[in-house]
């Protein structure tokens, strides 16, 4: 690309992996070989970075998203020229900013005043540029009664502040920026958004890692998602950051996945209920999971259900399992399998039900909790006026939802199976949880439906049309 | 080399700027502040003359080229402090200084050459204590030959760059550097003229029926380029005479030499810094 500021041509980056047990043979050998440089060469590696290529144009705003040890930050590194890649090129034309680590430069002993002037020179200001900025540095990092005292006096956001404001003051034409929008408090992180927000109206190059998606969102022009250090996938922030949202969900999914595994596993372990095995046939994940563990135990529990009535059989969940939730998934609007929605989208919560004998006394609850343990909503088949009748063999429950119309956050499902005078078949609470993420930012615990109307002298801005136009 | 010549130069804003921070930090907080730049030596001059002329007096063989003895040793023992705390602080100094270059573009040969810069900033401040004693005690005593310290500071100066950087980097990878060399300072101090004369050593040497151990100290005598850097010392400002016309040149080269193979081998390293620190 002829306009790119920044060009990542299949980079690998390589960390080695030494005990430092080995440290002392390595300089005894290293001295009695002579072979220093050939020791000190990677061993045991890590693959931070593998054949990672980038275009970055001029005046782009690049958002960099993924889990935790996916390789952002090592890439940032490598564009920083901090490190170095094991192969490939990287080239970049123009200054660069790297507010990777903020005051890392800073002295404790001396002044905010003489760490600024240091600081800014190692960023590669002279000292005049310096002189000529410091006003504006201070006061960008609200610490003007401070300056004169040591910095080892500052608090860590007064610390943060005077280092964001340094970095940001050097004028780069590409601005790296590694997570450091979690600085300071509510008020400084807008000034932050500002700032990068001018960077971006005068043309430079910015390059933003971070897990905020709100910000990415809001100012990347481009994102691309990281993942076991290659790109996974690069292009529109909204199309890649919602397919990395539903990389996240299919990961949680298959990390509950393997917690039904180890739940089949506690069960079995546990015993009180032979019954469950391989003898009565019943074809379940739970019998699956531990099916030849089970042979040399006979059944002949035939109290087992009165035993287990009030035990908990597992963290969270207890009951009789005379009938049991064998299944529970939470559907979008195709019947895709989901764990994060939208607000405002449809979702059917499906149960699948197991009885081990029929039961003509039953109701099926659901309730929705949110992360403070609030029930936002909860209902079942007895309050919606269902009598039960018969429940035998495999049945499955659905509870379609229109619009999911919760605000964003995290919530729990308690989901039970009990007779009507409560007496629990099946009781989960909290073993499943989805996600909800709302575009609006509004609060509370659920969105009502609502629509605005105004009269009168009040006028509105037409939709688009930003503040300082 | 060349290239990190000029490194250094374009970054010599940055350098002024650490070592004066360096200095700053060393005396905030301290009531003397900068005095004690001049007060340390001095306290210790104070403790050297009373160890080495009352209590614990050495052997003259070597006549009157040791005397005064507190200003001989002195003469010695500065640019020793200077080269020292050089080289210790310079092996810490990727260490210490890891943020630098783990989290910013920072050229790394930076760091050591503060080190050994700062600690040469002390010794000039220390350099017109000495003097003034000088000037108390032997009036005369102070000659033109002063004008060869230059030659000689910069000859020590080389040196401890490029012990300090192949040090440095070789500090990052092996802690163990750090306890290793300072043992071996202790044991090159003794095999530096310093609470000695060189002809001393010379004339044990040289002395009838001497045992081969004087000699074998005397020949690594010659080996050690901080005798010579001593040597220089003593003759431009103890003896006020002519500095050595062979010696001194031949150890400046050497000096050369080390700095280049320090420089080579801290390039070599570099790109493992940032990960190692």
């Amino acid at each position: 690309m002829a306009g790119s500021v920044v060009r990542v041509e299949n980079v690998d980056k390589r960390y080695r992996k030494v005990a430092h047990a080995h440290r002392f043979l390595t300089l005894k050998s290293a001295i009695l070989g002579g072979d220093l440089f050939k020791t000190l060469s990677p061993g045991e590696v890590f693959t931070a970075l593998d054949g990672v290529s980038l275009d970055i144009a001029r005046g782009e705003t690049l958002g960099v998203i993924g889990s935790n040890g996916a390789g952002k930050s090592t890439l940032l590194k490598i564009i920083a020229g901090v490190a170095k890649p094991t192969t490939g090129k990287v080239t970049v034309n123009g200054r660069i900013s790297a507010l990777i680590e903020l005051a890392a430069g800073f002295h404790p002993e001396i002044s905010g005043r003489e760490n600024v002037f240091i600081n800014g020179i190692i960023l590669g200001l002279s000292r005049a540029q310096v002189t000529e900025r410091f006003d504006e540095i201070v006061s960008f990092a609200e610490l003007k009664d401070f300056i004169d005292a040591p910095v080892k006096t500052y608090s860590s956001g007064m610390y943060m502040r005077l280092g964001f404001s340094v970095a940001i003051h050097i004028d780069p034409e590409v601005l790296l920026i590694d997570e450091v929008l979690a600085v300071g408090d509510e008020a400084f992180v807008h000034k932050c958004l500002d700032k990068i927000a001018e960077f971006k109206r005068r043309g430079k190059t910015i390059l933003l890692v971070s897990h905020s998606l709100d910000s990415v969102r809001q100012l990347c022009d481009r994102v691309v998602w990281m993942k076991d250090g290659s790109i996974e996938q690069a292009g529109d922030p909204p199309k890649i950051i919602d397919a990395y949202l539903q990389w996240v969900a299919r990961k949680e999914e298959r990390e509950l996945a393997a917690g039904d595994n180890r739940r089949g596993k506690t069960t079995e372990s546990q015993s009180a209920y032979p019954e469950l095995g391989g003898e009565d046939g019943l074809d379940t994940d739970l019998s699956n999971a531990v099916d030849g563990n089970d042979d040399g135990k006979p059944g002949g529990a035939e109290h087992a259900e009165e035993i287990a009535a009030a035990v908990p059989y597992e963290p969270g969940r207890w009951g009789s399992q005379q009938v049991f939730i064998d299944q529970v998934r939470m559907l979008d609007s195709q019947g895709g399998q989901h764990y994060v929605f939208t607000c405002g989208d449809p979702m059917t919560i499906e149960l699948t039900l197991k009885a081990k004998d029929p039961v003509d006394e039953f109701v099926v609850g659901i309730g929705i909790f949110n992360a403070d343990g609030v029930c936002c909503y909860g209902t079942n088949t007895d309050i919606e006026s269902f009598v039960a009748a018969k429940l035998h063999g495999t049945a499955s429950v659905r509870m379609e939802i229109p619009a999911l119309n919760l605000i964003e956050g995290a919530y729990y499902l308690d989901l039970a199976v009990h007779r009507l005078d409560g007496y629990p078949y099946d009781y989960q609470r909290g073993l499943t949880r989805f996600r909800t993420i709302s575009p609006i930012g509004d609060t509370g615990v659920a969105r009502l439906p609502h629509h605005w109307s105004f009269e009168g002298g009040i006028e509105w801005k037409k939709t688009g049309e930003s503040e300082d136009q | 080399m060349k290239h990190g010549l000029n490194n250094l130069f374009r970054h010599r804003v940055v350098i002024q700027s650490l070592v004066t921070r360096e200095l700053k930090a060393r005396y905030r907080g301290s009531v003397g502040g900068y005095l004690w730049s001049f007060l340390n030596p001095l306290l210790l001059l104070l403790v050297y003359t009373i160890v080495f002329t009352t209590v614990f007096t050495p052997p003259r063989a070597q006549g009157a080229d040791t005397d005064p003895y507190p200003l001989f040793m002195f003469c010695g023992l500065l640019p020793w402090a200077w080269f020292a705390a050089s080289l210790t602080d310079a092996s810490n100094s990727l260490i210490a200084g890891g943020n630098l270059i783990k989290k910013l573009i920072f050229p790394a040969e930076i760091l050591p050459v503060v080190s050994v810069l700062a600690n040469g900033v002390h010794y000039l401040l220390g350099l017109p204590i000495y003097l003034c004693f000088w000037i108390v005690y032997k009036p005369d005593g102070i000659g033109v030959h002063l004008l060869w310290l230059p030659l000689v500071i910069l000859t020590q100066l080389i040196l401890s760059l490029g012990l300090g950087l192949g040090l440095a980097a070789l500090a990052v990878h092996f802690r163990d550097i750090r306890d290793i060399l300072a043992n071996t300072l202790t044991l090159w101090f003794f095999l530096t003229p310093i609470i000695y004369s060189r002809q001393f050593i010379r004339n044990m040497a040289e002395a009838e029926g001497a045992s081969w151990v004087p000699k074998v100290v005397s020949q690594a005598l010659d080996l050690n380029p901080m005798t010579h850097i001593m040597n220089g010392y003593h003759l431009s400002i103890f003896e006020g005479t002519l500095i050595n016309w062979k010696r001194l040149p031949v150890t400046l080269g050497v000096a050369f030499l080390i700095l280049m193979a320090g420089y080579w081998f801290f390039d070599r390293l570099r790109d493992s810094f940032p990960e190692e620190v």
